[in-house]
């Protein structure tokens, strides 16, 4: 049976260079996939994007193109990415500039388009997911909109020859599914194999967080040399069997526990997985160890993929301003709380406009809220921290200044003020008829 | 006992929504957790950051619970004010959680 080894280089767009060239030089490995593009990324990429049509791509892709081309080019490794963000052509013609000056020659290169579907968008009014609402009346605060791709465009660039793909917004197992699909030859309606193929893409797509990774509690879940963690490698067989593993000899671990874990990260219903390709089924999935960091996973189902695509949208929501300030030894959880109530007092007293406020006390209730909180004990040294939601950056200016002025105007001894402003990019989602998408792929020679 | 020693966990997000798993150490303690960490529970648990239901999903295969929180998120990742605006830390607080040791399935 046909066995490939398809290596995760990166789990999110700032993840560490070097674990995927190791994967590259020692993994024996056929495809490396990196995972580059968080929710908002795209929305951000299209701001950069409208100031200079030759950027909105990843601002890491000559980094770790510099990093893996060299040696996967020697070991005929295809690469497959959505570093193109918001500008997959431009993201392409990178990184044959990038290969030319590393001496590389007839690299194909792939960039695939299509998934930004903003004017698809605009011509309906499609309601949004996750608040009352439609696109319509995002007005000019809409920024982008872009749907999550499916493996085929990927898979047709391998087949077409491209020894490197470069996508923007596309569903991240997708990124893992294409190699299988192009390799094996899977019919894009064999729902059970593209439903394991997508457990296989779900567990690789993180990286470091199924090689132990995310993972770690001392005394009860150990992990060794987090520091060196080695990323992950899935062997993947025509048939859909799966093993996941990693370089031998690099830090980390691949255990039955990091797999379930993994397994279950941002999945809600087990049994309806929705990807662009496949309504894929966790729930009846087996996970084994079958030698030291082999773990094999089995059992991964699927249904007919649904008649929509989900889309990614992007808007200004509003403005964030915030403040901390830190208080030490005794008594400071005291001074901490006066210090909040004169925040809380001086943002009503100078009118400070806004929507939402939080007043926490960073090692105190600030990331679970007072009630789970209630058991503590005092803490050595506390952090008030205010945030608010505003609808201009002058107002949420004012917000950190409050909190700066109790250096001179708070209690006793309050150290390390910092404060920040900031517009806040938010995305929504929508879903859109799956025929108004249309991903087309183009090549690039270097 | 707290539910730590029988059971890891890992949170994950998508917009507003929080997913936890909780996985048995030991599938000996799959029912008890079926038995003892409900859903109801978890809201309780949760009390002041969770404002919306909980739905619990269980996998018996991997001996495992998945939990979804909605409106759990201060109003989403990518607009949220919280210092942890993932929530990826909620794992850690759910397993403080009590669980009665239950002598039919030591």
């Amino acid at each position: 049976m046909r066995t490939i080894r398809v290596g995760s280089g990166a789990g999110y767009s700032g993840d560490r260079i070097e674990p995927a060239v190791e994967l590259a030089e020692k993994g024996d490995i056929h495809y490396l996939v990196f995972e580059c593009l968080g929710e908002r990324t795209v929305a951000l990429a299209q701001q950069a994007r409208m100031k200079d049509p030759d950027s909105g791509y990843d601002p890491l892709l000559e980094e770790r193109m510099r990093a893996a081309l060299p040696v996967c080019a020697s070991k005929g490794i295809k690469i497959v990415t959505n570093m193109g963000a918001a500008n997959s052509v431009a993201a392409a013609r990178r990184t044959a500039e990038i290969a030319r000056s590393l001496g590389l020659s007839s690299l194909r290169i792939a960039a695939v388009v299509g998934d930004d579907v903003l004017d698809a968008c605009k011509d309906g009014d499609l309601p949004i997911m996750e608040f009352d609402g439609t696109i319509k009346q995002l007005g000019n605060r809409l920024l982008s909109a872009n749907a999550y791709l499916g493996a085929e465009p990927m898979a047709a660039a391998l087949t077409g020859g491209a020894d490197i793909v470069i996508t923007g917004r596309a569903s991240d197992p997708a990124l893992f599914l294409a190699p299988m699909i192009h390799a094996f030859g899977w019919a894009m309606d064999d729902w059970n194999r593209l439903g394991q193929g997508t457990v296989a893409g779900h567990l690789l797509e993180c990286a470091g967080q199924i090689t132990g990774g995310y993972f770690a509690d001392p005394g009860y879940k150990d992990i060794p040399d987090l520091a060196r963690l080695g990323f992950p490698i899935g062997e993947v067989g025509e048939d859909g069997s799966l093993v996941i593993t990693k370089v031998a000899g690099s830090g980390g671990a691949v255990t039955a526990q990091t797999c379930k874990e993994q397994l279950l990260y941002e999945v809600h219903d087990p049994k309806q997985y929705i990807q662009p390709d496949v309504v894929a089924d966790f729930s009846q999935v087996k996970v084994e160890e079958i030698a030291p960091d082999r773990v094999r996973v089995s059992g991964g189902r699927g249904t007919k993929r649904t008649g929509t695509l989900k889309v990614s949208v992007g808007y200004v929501d509003s403005y964030i301003g915030e403040g901390q300030i830190s208080y030490a030894g005794p008594g400071a959880l005291a001074r901490g709380r006066l210090a909040l109530e004169i925040v809380r007092e001086r943002l009503k007293l100078t009118g400070v406009a806004a929507s939402e406020f939080r007043f926490e006390l960073i090692g105190v209730d600030s990331l679970h809220g007072a009630e789970v909180s209630a058991h503590a004990n005092e803490p050595y040294e506390v952090r008030v921290r205010v945030t608010g939601r505003t609808e201009n950056l002058r107002e949420a200016v004012r917000i950190g200044n409050e909190v700066e002025t109790l250096y001179t105007n708070g209690p006793a001894a309050g150290g390390g003020a910092f404060k920040s402003a900031r517009d806040v990019v938010a995305v929504a989602s929508v879903l859109l008829p799956r025929e108004l998408v249309r991903p087309q792929v183009r090549f690039v020679e270097a | 006992m707290k539910l730590r020693e029988i059971a890891h966990s890992r949170t994950g997000d998508k917009g507003n929504t929080s997913n936890i798993s909780v996985i048995a150490y030991d599938e000996k303690h799959y029912p008890l957790l079926l038995k003892q960490v409900t859903s109801e529970r978890v809201k309780a648990h949760f009390s002041g950051v969770v404002e919306g239901e909980v739905v619990r999903y269980e996998l018996p295969n991997i001996a495992a619970l998945n939990f979804v929180m909605s409106c759990a998120l201060g109003g989403g990742v990518t607009r949220s004010l919280a210092l942890d605006a993932h929530g990826k830390s909620l794992s850690s607080a759910l397993l403080d959680m009590e669980i009665e040791a239950d002598s039919d399935n030591e």
